[in-house]
């Protein structure tokens, strides 16, 4: 443990901690652009410099470990006027159109601009202009907004362990892309979209479609067995987005499925309403396609009714088996896609009412 | 799994064993990228080069349905080099002696003969697995799905028994479950030889207290496992089957025996939130609410019972399961009602002691590990750490089998079938969001390239695959990820169902199909 | 009569480039026809010899002849049969061919210690290396040395880093002895990538051995198994050059397992750059051997302790390995003692720019700038006056005319507001314009830049941009104070040496050349007549006899005028491009 005094208040932290962490842990806002806690220290962005007594000059403070008896300052006018240059010159390679962007509200970026008050900039000029890439149907990439923070090459090659993407060509010409440039293809995790500061990368699927004044829920991915911790974003009734926050038991990091599989909730093949059968049950045909069945199989053979018909009728066949052939000759299979309230209902309705011990689910597969 | 999830990156040394981590559980195998990067050694058994083989020390592909012998080699070095761990064999376990009699014959070499991993590999494997202090055994249904499931399973237990890895944090033996609520339908009792809380349904005593609680007489009489069903359909034992939210006709092996089986009830009811493939086979369909339409708790592989809540509503007249359960309970005079999801999840923790801790208010934020039997338990992040429940943990001498279908003349090549990442399942969920189509489309089938030159086949044609079951046609890919000889095909796609050509034998105790093994022949295609 | 003749041909990269490996077979030729009178000579031999500095004169041809020794400059192949006619046959040396007195000029204010093997032995053959006391050292060190004997000689000899920072070597050494890793790597960085600069190069070609056996020594002292030279792919004839020279130790068992006959290991690769400027930076480096983009990584840890794959690591440059072997055999005084207090040995400079002699020189830490560029340098070229000294390449600064006395040392150019860096000088006069000397720097910093950091990516492109603007007659009122500005926040901000020294051209020549920056703002007239969009040029009409030569070469047709009358430019199409100003032979034509 190292012991250290932060514009005037002591604080105790780990070894190999760094003074950005120990500043963190007081509470004392530190900018920041491309630090992130899970990946590797990459001080880029300059933000974060402060002053340490017996320094020369500034150090990043996300770069820097905290030692025994550093005295540091992390706000002075000589260090805001140095963020403040630093956030003029992204911003002079940064588009203006906060207006549409996805990000607004909720970019890292805009945010620090708006605290420094940065209208007009001393550093017009060149800015870089990319042609679009961009047959993906997951990532959208606006690569003029990227401040080359670094966070979605990082998370890629240190938590993802992919690698898709690195930084390419040098000076202001510097970007970053897949190798050659061409199209991102990869697991399409979104860990990239899931870490960018500004509106670089977004994820396609929920652009324009809201960008403030959603309900978050919190909740559990329906898929494998992780049992990652999702937010789902809600507006009017309807899932726009799909995130996941640092403090759950899966760090925030999702999969593709996790993240952008969500589609199927607002499925228009979804049942909404009770069928019962109305012609003889005919083959199951695999060759046609998966959304075929709401159009033609759902008309020719089932028809719509009430929610009581639909029970009543089940409950007539069902005693009408138990009785017929015994209780052992109806079985019930749950599903994994069940909550444990429900399962434990479905298990005790069998076990219960039906009277038999005929219920088991999909484990095997 | 014995342990906890963020215990994995713990780990110094990492043991997969047929499991495809990062395709079928991609968050766990970040932890375990966290873990090698951390300096772990990661071991994959596998007979295709998955994803993970790139971060792992050491690579063992061996012949799918051989791992008995692989582990059981294994653990005969571990023996000869003396990594076994003497005191928690005495003190925690018993039948060791017989059982390390019967790891005699499984020499490295008899290893490598059966399995086809070089004998040297299987030492390493050894020599890292018995050398390290906080090792992890990772397995799924490359493991499971066999007709000797169980005896793979003995065997991994028996490698950790051995060497006393289990009951410390990050030290364990772990099965990932392949669905979100696995855990907790097996949990909640959906399995017909246990009541909730894995209490017997015949053992005397556990009966009448269900039986109490529940107001009615039970059946003490195990029921049928899930493919014992479809058997009994076909047989007519079976006469009406209420399935809620599976898919059967696409997860389980040979298609057409399940389409039958399904067609001859007198009456299927199918609850589910699309019409999937064996919905079209029902009397009544029922529509269900999906994950984001309802409150209640989901359980993940590590135990832990966490909150899912109710975001937007079901379309149209859809409702939760709970709904339709309790009125057709009704139905029969059979109340079941409640106020609040979370009655019924008191009612389960009534009869489950080590639920008791889980309310809904301390999982509000972040779940908890069952067992937690008091409600200031913090939850159990791994298992057996005091010992195990039955006192002392048996080793079970497994001898090697072959698998039920062998590769022979007429269906040369060996089928396996399993998971991809981008699907889910029988994609009723997956393949109805369009942006998932479009970077995985359609089916292929895995086949090395020099079966593939043999085969006068190249990446993308069409070919026939036949079993002794069924045939399919699907589109070639070419790949250095399956052995020779070895094809792989995801079972996610209807239109080229892999499970028209699976196998149904089962394995006797645990009743899986043997889904990884099978035997086929590929054609071209006319199409 | 018996004769031992021995004909030596610079074959560095400058020697090859003009023509040297033509030079080096018409003199074997020369040699294997005049076969029949193989009697007369008794030992004849012709090789090639790594780069002997003074490039300017390329080829250069040693004919020694029982030791006395004849250089020719400029040597042409058509040119040796004259001299092996004349020279070797008759032993009449062709005089008109000969180096004159600037070449011993060159030669003799300099103190060659690192090049003292360049261009004497052939650098291909570790016998010649070991025939003047090669691998004495190493062998010194492995035999009678321990690691902490090493490393105090090495302290106390006051070596600094010849890469251009100057950390006391000993002390890097300790550093990496003291660490205790069960995998420690030493890496040479042979990555120059300074533009004009060519020291490393030339040790690499000229004496690549030196290099192996300082990194020998250096592996023994620190205790490490494993060695890595980062060469840039550009410099072929280096690698070349030190994969032989590898190879050679191999056999010799001077690299490899037991080495020297004792148990320790050393196991040398190459590791070819891509040419990235900034992968000379220690952290880039070692990240591009890793395989990832060559990017500098904050420095968390000191290469010492966590460098390569996390390992400690010692990273030296060329030059500093390459005085190694000399230290160890001839005492830490007298390599102490050839320096100043603070820095002992001596410096590889590459001169060039606007002075007679150009190429590499070597001189002892402490010799005056004047020294330098009017003795070894032999003046400015023509009658123009000296205006500034550029030293540290891109990362450097300009030194003005009032600090030519000062001695050069890492902290005495640092005063002056420039640095050492890796050794280039570039002599500017009168007619160097400093704000597009400045321009010209930044130019080449801000293309290659990695990207990673905020003020050297985006920074360095918008002072470049004031610069342009100031070049091209736009310059505005604020600008000098925007460009100090940014300059001095980019040298606080940076993350890597890069950034934080890629201001300095501008800002040494904002403080000695003010006047300059504000003529092109104020009065849009560049003093020097370089910057194209400020000056016009016009012809003086007395002196204009109306010869049409201007008329001629003028490729915009700008030139009016009738023949034999005074000529006219016009300045609205007249492109500026000079060529009627090199084209008039009367001087009637100017440009202000």
């Amino acid at each position: 443990m190292v012991t250290l005094k932060i514009d005037g208040k002591k604080v105790t932290v780990r070894k190999l901690s760094t003074v950005l962490d120990a500043a963190r842990k007081l509470d004392i806002p530190i900018p920041t652009l491309c630090h992130h806690p899970e990946l590797s220290p990459f001080g880029g962005c300059r933000l974060c410099l402060i002053e340490i007594k017996g320094y020369p000059k500034p150090v990043a403070s996300c770069t820097t470990f905290a030692k025994e008896g550093m005295e540091i300052i992390t706000a002075s006018p000589s260090l805001e006027k140095l963020r403040r240059t630093t956030l003029e010159l992204i911003l002079s390679d940064h588009p203006k159109d906060c207006m549409v962007c996805e990000r607004a509200g909720d970019c890292k970026l805009q945010e620090l601009a708006y605290f420094y008050g940065i209208r007009e900039n001393r550093f017009e000029g060149e800015r870089r202009i990319y042609t679009k890439k961009d047959n993906n149907p997951f990532v959208a990439r606006e690569m003029e907004k990227c401040i080359l923070c670094g966070q979605c090459v990082r998370i890629c090659d240190e938590i993802q362990g992919v690698g898709a993407i690195d930084f390419a060509y040098r000076g202001l010409k510097t970007k970053i892309c897949p190798p050659f440039e061409k199209d991102l293809d990869c697991e399409f995790c979104g860990q990239c979209v899931s870490v960018c500061p500004t509106g670089a990368l977004t994820g396609k699927m929920w652009a324009h479609k809201g960008r403030q004044n959603f309900k978050e829920v919190e909740t559990v991915c329906p898929y494998c067995g992780c049992g990652c911790n999702l937010t789902l974003h809600v507006w009017r009734n309807e899932v726009i987005r799909v995130s996941s926050k640092e403090d759950t038991i899966n760090e925030g990091w999702l999969c593709a499925k996790g993240r952008f599989g969500y589609g199927f909730i607002h499925s228009p093949d979804r049942l909404a309403k009770p069928l019962i059968r109305t012609a003889p049950k005919e083959g199951v045909d695999l060759n046609k396609p998966q959304n075929s069945s709401r159009f033609t199989i759902h008309d020719s053979q089932f028809k719509e009714v009430s929610w009581d018909e639909a029970l009543d009728y089940i409950a007539v066949k069902l005693k009408e088996t138990k009785e017929k052939y015994g209780s052992d000759a109806v079985g019930g299979l749950s599903s994994a896609r069940c909550t444990n309230e429900e399962n434990y209902l479905f298990q005790k309705f069998i076990r219960a009412v039906i009277g038999t011990n005929n219920v088991d689910h999909c484990a095997r597969y | 799994m014995t342990n906890s999830i963020p215990e994995i990156e713990n780990h110094d040394v990492i043991f997969v064993i047929g499991s495809n981590t990062t395709e079928t559980h991609p968050i766990i195998g970040l932890r375990m990228k966290k873990a090698v990067k951390r300096g772990a050694d990661l071991i994959v058994a596998d007979p295709r080069r998955i994803d993970l083989v790139r971060s792992s020390s050491l690579w063992l592909q061996q012949t799918p349905g051989t791992d008995v012998a692989l582990l059981n080699s294994i653990m005969h070095v571990i023996v000869k080099e003396d990594f076994i761990d003497k005191k928690f064999i005495e003190e925690r376990t018993e039948g060791f002696e017989s059982f390390k009699d019967s790891l005699d014959e499984f020499t490295p070499e008899a290893g490598e003969r059966i399995t086809g991993v070089p004998k040297e590999k299987i030492v390493k494997a050894a020599f890292l697995y018995g050398d390290a202090v906080r090792p992890g055994i990772y397995y799924t249904m490359g493991i499971t799905q066999h007709t000797h499931g169980t005896e793979n399973v003995y065997a991994i237990a028996n490698l950790a028994l051995m060497t006393g890895n289990l009951g410390r944090e990050s030290t364990g033996v772990n099965p990932l479950r392949g669905q979100n609520n696995v855990q907790g339908a097996t949990d909640m009792g959906c399995i017909p030889d246990f009541y909730p809380g894995y209490q017997r349904v015949d053992v005397p005593g556990i009966k009448q207290k269900f039986e109490k609680a529940w107001g009615v007489k039970l059946s003490d009489k195990p029921g049928l496992k899930a493919p014992e069903m479809i058997r009994a359909a076909i047989e007519g034992k079976l006469r009406a089957l209420y399935i809620m939210g599976e898919n059967p006709i696409l997860s389980d092996p040979d298609v057409r025996h399940t389409i039958n089986a399904l067609k001859n009830l007198d009456f299927l009811v199918v609850q589910d939130i699309f019409l999937t493939e064996t919905a079209e086979l029902a009397d009544v369909i029922l529509p269900s609410a999906c994950y984001a339409e309802k409150n209640g708790t989901f359980t993940n592989t590590s135990r832990t019972v966490q909150r899912i809540r109710k975001a937007v509503e079901p379309p149209g007249d859809a409702k939760a399961d709970s709904y339709s359960i309790s009125e057709l309970g009704k139905r029969f005079g059979y109340e079941m009602n409640y106020n609040l999801m979370e009655d019924i999840f008191q009612e389960a923790k009534k009869l489950w002691p080590a639920l008791v801790g889980v309310t809904y208010k301390r999982i509000s934020k972040a779940g908890l590990q069952w067992p937690c039997p008091t409600l200031d338990h913090p939850g159990t992040p791994y298992l057996f750490k005091g010992g195990f429940p039955r006192g002392r943990a048996t080793f079970t001498s497994v001898r090697y089998r072959a698998s039920e279908e062998l590769p022979d003349n007429d269906y040369p090549f060996l089928l396996s079938t399993g998971r991809q990442l981008f699907q889910y399942h029988t994609g009723s969920m997956t393949r109805r969001v369009d942006a998932i189509n479009m970077v995985s489309p359609g089916a292929y089938i895995e086949i090395h390239p020099d079966d593939a030159d043999k085969l006068n086949v190249r990446d993308g044609d069409i070919v026939k695959v036949t079993s002794r079951r069924g045939s399919l046609d699907i589109e070639v890919m070419v790949s250095e990820r399956p052995l020779k000889g070895l094809v792989f095909i995801p079972f996610h796609y209807r239109e080229a169902a892999a499970n028209l050509l699976t196998n149904t034998a089962l394995d006797p105790v645990a009743k899986i199909p043997e889904l990884k093994v099978c035997a086929v022949k590929i054609e071209q295609s006319n199409k | 009569m018996n004769k031992d003749i021995a004909i030596k041909v610079c074959a560095g990269t400058g020697g090859v480039a003009s023509g040297g490996e033509e030079v080096l077979s018409a003199f074997r030729n020369s040699i294997s026809s005049a076969g029949l009178e193989a009697t007369i000579y008794e030992k004849c031999s012709a090789h090639r010899v790594g780069c002997r500095g003074f490039c300017a004169k390329d080829v250069l041809v040693d004919v020694i002849i029982n030791g006395e020794k004849t250089t020719y400059k400029h040597i042409k192949p058509d040119m040796v049969a004259r001299i092996f006619d004349e020279h070797i046959m008759k032993g009449n040396p062709v005089t008109e061919w000969i180096v004159g007195e600037a070449y011993f000029n060159f030669h003799n204010k300099q103190t060659k210690v690192v090049l003292s093997h360049c261009g004497e032995i052939d650098p291909e053959d570790i016998n010649a290396y070991i025939a003047v006391g090669g691998y004495k050292a190493a062998k010194k060190a492995f035999a009678s040395m321990s690691p902490e004997e090493i490393v105090d000689v090495v302290k106390s000899s006051n070596l600094r880093g010849r890469g251009g920072a100057g950390f006391p070597t000993g002390i890097k050494w300790e550093l990496g002895l003291r660490i205790e890793s069960d995998i420690k790597y030493v890496i040479c960085n042979g990555d120059e990538g300074d533009p004009g600069a060519f020291m490393d190069r030339s040790v690499m070609e000229g004496d690549p051995h030196a290099v192996i056996e300082g990194m020998i020594i250096c592996a023994k002292a620190t205790g490490s198994h494993h060695g890595y030279i980062y060469v840039r792919a550009e410099y072929p004839l280096a690698v070349k050059r030190l994969q032989m020279a590898i190879d050679q130790c191999k056999q010799s068992g001077f690299l490899g397992n037991n080495i020297f006959g004792t148990d320790f290991g050393f196991d040398l690769k190459i590791f070819q750059g891509a040419g990235a400027f900034v992968c000379g930076e220690a952290t880039a480096l070692m990240r591009s051997i890793e395989g990832k983009r060559g990017m500098p990584t904050p420095k968390l840890w000191r290469s010492a302790e966590k460098g390569l794959w996390d390992k400690p690591t010692v990273l030296n440059n060329v030059e500093t390995f390459a005085n190694i072997p000399r230290i160890i055999m001839n005492g830490a005084n007298w390599y102490r003692n050839l320096g100043t207090d603070r820095s002992g040995g001596t410096k590889v400079f590459s001169l060039s720019g606007k002075v007679k002699n150009t190429g590499l020189i070597e001189v002892p830490l402490g010799v005056t700038l004047r020294d330098i560029i009017f003795d070894i340098g032999g003046g400015i070229e023509g009658e123009k006056s000296f205006k500034a000294l550029q030293t540290g390449g891109p990362s450097g600064g300009c030194i003005p005319a009032e600090f030519l006395d000062t001695e050069v040392d890492y902290e005495s150019l640092a005063q002056v507001g420039s640095i050492m860096g890796s050794g280039g000088m570039v002599v500017l006069d009168e007619t160097s314009c400093m704000v597009n000397t400045a321009k010209f720097f930044l130019e080449f910093t801000q293309a290659e830049s990695c990207g990673k950091c905020t003020p050297c990516r985006i920074g360095t492109k918008r002072m470049l941009e004031i610069l342009e603007r100031i070049t091209s007659g736009n310059g505005k009122e604020g600008d000098i104070e925007l460009l100090e500005e940014l300059g001095h926040h980019i040298r606080a901000t940076s993350l890597c040496g890069l950034g934080m020294t890629a201001p300095n051209p501008v800002l040494s020549t904002l403080r000695y050349f003010r006047n300059e920056y504000e003529s092109h703002i104020r009065d849009k007239k560049c003093p020097a007549a370089v910057c194209k969009d400020l000056i016009t040029y016009s012809v003086l009409e007395e002196i204009c006899n109306g010869c049409g030569a201007c008329k001629r070469a003028c490729p915009a047709d700008a030139v009016r005028g009738k023949r034999k009358s005074p000529h006219r430019i016009d300045p609205e199409i007249c492109i500026k491009c000079g060529t009627c100003f090199d084209a008039c032979k009367f001087k009637a034509i100017i440009k202000i």
